[in-house]
């Protein structure tokens, strides 16, 4: 109750992201084309859709990974300054995406240094943002450890004897040290097995609505979609075909693409 | 010892110095740059030497683009003067170039050096040359030379301290002994070749030049005279040089750099100076004093 409260405060706030015309295509209908949308401060955006339908593209375009043909992102940064993404230096784009953003990939191995130990993975960020105090590091490093429910005895591991599971909780720990405001996650639960799909949703529902976070999350499961996601985009050949609140699409889907997707969905 | 007054005779079938005169401008002009941005690595088209990489190509390159005919050159290697590497340079370089060498520190204007700095103080009209074997601080961590080169760029060096992060949590402490990152004037992160981390406070405003030169990686940068060179550590695991609790057991130097013998088959342990000019030197006062 009172976190609905809490949400009903941050939507009327003003927009973190404001993203128009964004296009990208690398063939007909390939790539993404014409996407609009605000997200607000402490919103889940899940972006559903087919393999192929331009989901990845999207999230490489509004992380800054990779400059758009045509449209503009704004970004409002913690001093509440408009910041326009692509025409902003590199230098600045990658202080964001190390401070005030994160960014989980996919296959935890693209996302963690995979030489070197999990406090080293987890710290990584806050060197880079000047913390130089070692037991400061130590500090967060198992305080991170156990808020993914990871053993912080395994602190001096290397991520590559870690479960499958326990490395994309590593990959959230690592992202989220550094307190961000925006999150970025490509199908955070593919590759996992049902149970520690589970759990990992639970603990990122957790997490998200813990620290206020906003998140933008591309997935093909439209019940992670469910779980997490406060509003949907779906998209299909490069557009997006319908928006609303996860709810109405998935109960009561308009366009019939959505219909499909949804009937499409194996009930056990 | 000092061979100063046998100039020897220049091989005149090699062009001066061996490099031809264009090669030599070509690594003169980054050198140039290199001076201007210290720390900062400078591509240079590096030929090929007649002997292996990793044998002191890099640093070859840059001795023979600096050298003159009034230069006195000395070559250490691990500090030693008498060390293969060090007699076969040197030699290279008298025969064609002509220039005098020494072993004597104090008397040579250019020092061409593999993992040591001498122990005795360096001056001003002197240039320290490097053998580089991984001029990138970076590459342990990013294996990509574009991103290494934008990390530099954008003063990206979070990662650097990963490396030192991860000997603390690993040792206790921060335990890489040589090739020990450094900042220098404040904005480029510099491996200092493979000299132990005992040489890096030398480095620190130091009133020689310092060239560094990677011949298979074709790359050369320098940290010019007084210039502000920092070891990177953490607040509360600041930068240390190696101690010794023994001396050495030739001239009983107790601050120089040590390095450790084992005499027999049970272990039996000796340290001596790894500087020979500087324990030699340290001898003959002695003897001079009794």
């Amino acid at each position: 109750m009172n976190q609905a409260l809490k949400n009903q405060v941050s939507v009327s706030t003003e927009p973190l992201l404001r993203v128009r015309d964004l296009s990208l295509l690398y063939g007909l209908e390939k790539g993404c084309q014409d996407v609009s949308f605000d997200l607000y401060p402490g919103e889940v955006l899940g972006i559903v859709g087919e393999s192929g339908s331009g989901k990845s593209t999207l999230l490489s375009l509004l992380s800054g990974r990779l400059p758009p043909q045509r449209g503009n992102i704004g970004y409002r940064d913690k001093q509440g300054q408009w910041l326009d993404l692509y025409s902003a230096s590199e230098a600045e784009r990658r202080t964001l995406l190390r401070t005030e953003w994160g960014f989980v990939e996919q296959n935890p191995r693209d996302g963690l240094r995979m030489g070197v130990s999990a406090g080293a993975n987890i710290g990584e960020r806050l060197m880079a943002q000047g913390v130089r105090n070692y037991q400061q590091l130590r500090g967060a490093g198992l305080d991170w450890l156990s808020q993914v429910e990871i053993d912080p005895q395994r602190i001096d591991d290397l991520p590559r004897t870690f479960s499958g599971g326990m490395q994309q909780r590593l990959q959230i720990a690592r992202n989220l040290v550094s307190s961000p405001r925006l999150v970025f996650m490509d199908e955070p639960t593919g590759g996992l097995d049902v149970s520690v799909q589970a759990r990992l949703l639970d603990l990122l529902r957790g997490l998200v609505r813990e620290l206020d976070l906003a998140v933008v999350i591309v997935t093909h499961d439209l019940a992670v979609a469910r779980l997490l996601a406060d509003r949907l985009m779906v998209m299909r050949r490069s557009r997006v075909v319908e928006t609303g609140l996860t709810d109405q699409i998935l109960d009561d889907p308009q366009h019939p693409y959505s219909q499909l997707l949804v009937s499409s969905v194996l009930q056990p | 010892m000092n061979d100063l007054s046998q100039a020897p005779v220049r091989d005149t079938a090699y062009n001066f110095a061996y490099l031809d005169e264009q090669t030599k401008r070509m690594i003169r002009r980054a050198l140039l740059k290199a001076v201007a941005i210290p720390g900062y690595q400078v591509p240079f088209g590096g030929r090929e030497m007649p002997l292996p990489y990793g044998w002191g190509t890099g640093g070859m390159q840059l001795t023979a683009a600096i050298l003159g005919d009034d230069d006195v050159l000395k070559v250490i290697d691990q500090g030693a003067d008498d060390t293969t590497n060090a007699v076969s340079i040197r030699r290279f370089f008298a025969r064609t170039a002509g220039v005098a060498t020494t072993e004597s520190t104090p008397d040579a204007t250019v020092i061409q050096t593999r993992h040591r700095i001498p122990e005795t103080p360096l001056h001003a009209d002197q240039i320290m040359v490097y053998q580089v074997p991984i001029p990138e601080p970076l590459r342990f961590i990013e294996p990509s030379e574009t991103e290494t080169r934008t990390m530099h760029a954008l003063n990206d060096y979070g990662v650097m301290h990963v490396k030192l992060y991860e000997d603390i949590a690993t040792f206790g402490h921060i335990a890489t002994a040589y090739a020990y990152p450094v900042m220098v004037d404040e904005r480029y992160v510099m491996d200092p070749s493979p000299i132990p981390k005992f040489d890096n406070p030398k480095l620190d405003m130091s009133p020689a030049l310092m060239l560094f030169g990677a011949g298979r990686e074709k790359r050369l940068y320098a940290v010019p005279p007084y210039t502000k060179v920092t070891s990177l550590d953490f607040e509360d695991h600041p930068f240390e040089a190696q101690k010794w609790e023994e001396c050495c057991a030739i001239c009983g130097s107790r601050d120089s750099f040590l390095d450790e013998l084992i005499l027999d088959d049970a272990g039996t342990q000796s340290f001596v100076c790894s500087d020979t000019y500087y324990c030699a030197q340290r001898v003959s006062q002695q003897e001079q004093g009794q």
